[in-house]
């Protein structure tokens, strides 16, 4: 099994590298969501 | 919402079950041993990468032609994306690199054109963070963005034009390469689960600058009262 602990950090710190992309999106969203939530409930009524 | 929340799932389920298929399916290489299992990560993650990097060029291309800023959201979804893809390629290259070759990096044509690349789209998503005014940014980054695809194919040659550190084409590398057959279909599958898994963070990603827009267009008029 030599190398074993290569192989495992190569797909660990890749799948951590997409994780870790994927919550930035996620994060990013859900603070945009939030700033539209509270630009549509500041404008006028009706808009 | 719903078909993004779908192309996530599958994408988990098919990257989890090609890394199953590289660690119990695959046969083991006979050189190298334990540690070619990279390969299906590696070499995938790179493909996906490149398939990113079309689809900001494609982007890049009709927004010049078009205007319309839809195509400048897919552009930098693809950036993002793309990069997210090559920094793993640059990540686990390495670690598959130190104990075969006894060295983490060499400045060969494949290693160092890979690295440009990386810094190429680095510099296109911060030039989009120097300008202000949407579609002047949209255009200065499309014709930068066209420009930083010239690498890609540089990069995919690389290995073919000139002799390198970096081994030689086993896929699309004409006469006396290939893989073995096992090898060879769990190397697509694991190709075809980075394409969804890299479609549904662009689909992601394009969802997060449509709404950026329309929180800016909303702020604009909450300002203009």
């Amino acid at each position: 099994m030599k190398n074993l602990d290569s192989v495992f950090a190569a797909y660990i710190v890749g799948w951590g590298v997409f994780f870790v992309f994927y919550l930035t999106i996620a994060k990013r969203t859900s603070n945009l969501r939030a700033e539209l939530e509270r630009l549509k409930n500041s404008l006028p009524r009706g808009k | 919402m719903t078909k993004r929340i779908i192309l996530g799932a599958v994408a988990i389920l098919m990257v989890i079950a090609a890394a199953y298929a590289a660690f119990f399916i695959a046969p083991e290489e006979r050189t190298m041993g334990l540690i070619q299992r990279i390969f299906y990560f590696h070499v995938a993650s790179a493909w996906a990468g490149f398939t990113a990097f079309f689809l900001c060029f494609l982007g890049n291309l009709l927004y010049v032609w078009k205007r319309d800023q839809k195509y400048d959201w897919l552009a930098v979804s693809g950036a993002e994306v793309g990069l997210a893809f090559t920094t793993v390629v640059l990540i686990t290259g390495p670690i598959w690199a130190h104990p075969v070759w006894g060295i983490w990096w060499t400045w060969d044509a494949r290693l160092t054109s890979t690295f440009v690349l990386w810094l190429l789209y680095v510099s296109y998503l911060l030039l989009r963070t120097l300008v202000d005014e949407p579609d002047r940014r949209a255009l200065l980054s499309s014709l930068f963005g066209i420009f930083a695809f010239l690498d890609v194919p540089l990069v995919f040659g690389a290995i073919r034009w000139w002799r390198t550190q970096h081994p030689q084409p086993v896929i699309m590398g004409g006469q006396g390469s290939g893989l073995d057959p096992t090898m060879k279909s769990v190397f697509f599958f694991s190709a075809l689960a980075m394409h969804v898994l890299m479609l549904f963070l662009v689909a992601e990603r394009y969802a997060l600058e449509k709404m950026q827009t329309e929180t800016d267009f909303l702020a604009r008029e909450v300002e203009a009262q």
